[in-house]
């Protein structure tokens, strides 16, 4: 194949985070690029859960949140320990949260995705929406373009941004199936309220927001929990679930998300309040150890697809990996296309690109801790309990002669069992 | 409220909020046509989202694609099991997140 026969330098599947950054970068460097979305805008297949923390965007993008569409800064976070009934929770409002460059906005993708797609192509990046690539063409062993429909574009290398599924990367063999194990499923509701309604019941001004996390009934006791984002004018409010705990038990993820919206301690948040959208995704926690091949010759995978995601139960990561393993991309086909050298070999430099920055180190570092959730259930069904049941020997006045507070809390650990909670606290805290 | 209580959801409803471009002549997932093993069939009762995999009261099975939020999931849970095809919709079609 001879150079004049490229049609781009770049071709970029799948209009999400990484693939409108990756387009971005590209283009400002003055590349020819085309992004290939199978929707009819980028960001129309995308949902969050969510929020995105805000320091690999703004690396690129100083300032990104003074002009994109960003929902609100989050400056408050919540955790919640919740049973069928009761609900006992940690409030955390700090103005270290809202410090530019290391804060977190809440999200709507589809608005989202679309501004970054609009300053790809304002950078001179080409869009095509509403084409669903089919396959990727390889020649002499090398990925060189791709087929869509009757159509064949070619390109000096192919950035494969489609996203969780990524059928493309599965079809060339860089990755095999992910497995149940290592996927969660959400569920998303999102409900409009008024503005003025979610400031008060969320005790917000302006622009700033809350993150809600929630263990315990919301996935039914077993692995996941529930989640709630402010955003301006709606709230996010749902439920994640491990996969292969989700099919062991007897509820469904959809039931769980209308009991936990049912939830007394929930309702009264979102009163009153009108669904306008519900989406559903899948969250690659599995971690390091799920993660697929991202190097071909002529090829990378970023984002999703090569499952750089983080759920640290309390903090959930996807959208800031996805800006940076665009970047580090991004990069590595810069240098390949000074050097004219695509091949994997060449190409390698963006694992190296990953390792000195935080992708690839967070995700060692957090290793094993998909492992120590999966294999410690006591998280997601006894310690709630625990915690309910020592709050209500704390808080309930019953008459009865009161026992001493020791004695009581003994009581309750007792069930669980001292070793447990000793072994499950100590894998807990080695893990993250 | 008690779990008896508890009001049994009606996905199709919430689901009706969301704007589609329903591809009527191709559908993106097939069920396999016989010889379901229903204990597979189960799981994706369990995860689908959207409750797209229904039984009635006789035991019948129940899929419609039209309402799918493309998220993948019967594909990793029953991909090799008891689907014959999932892939995405063909370009335009398909649910289309106004808010995502």
């Amino acid at each position: 194949m001879t150079e004049e026969s490229f049609d781009f330098d770049a071709i970029i599947v799948g209009g999400g985070i990484a693939g409108t950054v990756a387009a971005y970068l590209l283009a400002k460097e003055g590349l020819e690029v085309v992004l290939i979305e199978r929707g009819n805008y980028p960001g129309s297949k995308n949902m969050t859960g969510g929020r995105i923390y805000s320091h690999s965007l703004e690396r690129i993008i100083p300032n990104f949140a003074s002009d994109a569409p960003v929902e609100r800064k989050i400056t408050r976070e919540k955790v919640f320990m919740m049973t069928e009934d009761s609900s006992v929770g940690l409030d955390f409002y700090s103005g270290r949260l809202g410090k530019q460059g290391r804060n977190s906005y809440s999200v709507l993708r589809s608005l989202f995705d679309q501004w970054l797609g609009e300053k790809a192509e304002s950078a001179g990046a080409n869009i095509i929406t509403g084409i669903c690539v089919d396959s990727l063409i390889v020649k002499d062993g090398r990925v060189c373009g791709v087929v869509a429909g009757e159509d064949e574009i070619l390109a000096r290398v192919v950035i494969l941004a489609d996203g969780v599924n990524s059928l493309l990367a599965q079809k060339i063999g860089l990755r095999t199936e992910f497995k149940p194990r290592h996927m969660g499923v959400g569920v998303k509701e999102l409900i409009e309220l008024p503005r003025s309604v979610i400031e008060d019941r969320f005790q917000c001004e302006g622009n700033e927001g809350t993150a809600c996390m929630f263990a315990g009934s919301p996935s039914d006791g077993r692995v996941g929990g529930g989640f709630l984002y402010t955003n301006q004018e709606s709230i996010s409010l749902g439920v994640v679930s491990t996969m292969n705990d989700l099919v062991k038990g007897q509820k469904s993820l959809p039931q769980m998300m209308e009991d936990f919206k049912n939830h007394p301690a929930v309702a009264p948040l979102i009163k009153g309040g009108k669904l306008i959208e519900y989406s559903g995704h899948m969250v690659p926690e599995g971690g390091f150890d799920m993660m697929p091949e991202i190097i071909g010759n002529g090829v990378l995978v970023v984002g999703d697809g090569a499952g750089f995601c983080i759920n640290l139960g309390y903090a959930i990561r996807g959208m800031d990996f996805a800006v940076a393993s665009a970047e580090c991309a991004a990069k590595s086909v810069i240098a390949a296309s000074k050097s004219g050298d695509f091949s994997e070999a060449s190409l390698q430099s963006y694992k190296k690109y990953m390792e000195e920055c935080f992708v690839l180190r967070d995700m060692k570092q957090y290793r094993k801790f998909p492992h120590f959730l999966e294999d410690t259930p006591r998280m997601f069904s006894v310690y709630p309990n625990m915690a309910i049941d020592i709050m209500s020997d704390m808080f309930v006045m019953d008459g009865q002669p009161a026992k001493p507070l020791m004695k009581k809390m003994i009581t309750h650990v007792k069930k669980i069992g001292f070793w447990n909670l000793a072994k499950d606290g100590w894998k807990g805290m080695k893990s993250i | 409220m008690s779990a008896a209580e508890k009001e049994k959801v009606n996905v199709d409803s919430k689901l009706s909020t969301n704007k589609y471009f329903v591809d009527e002549k191709n559908a993106h997932i097939i069920l396999k046509s016989e010889g379901l093993d229903m204990a597979e069939f189960h799981k994706l009762e369990l995860a689908c989202p959207a409750g797209l995999y229904k039984m009635d009261a006789n035991g019948g099975i129940k899929f419609d694609y039209a309402g799918c939020l493309e998220c993948g999931t019967c594909r990793i849970l029953c991909g090799t099991t008891i689907l014959k095809k999932w892939e995405f919709p063909r370009g335009t079609f398909g649910v289309e997140y106004r808010f995502g």
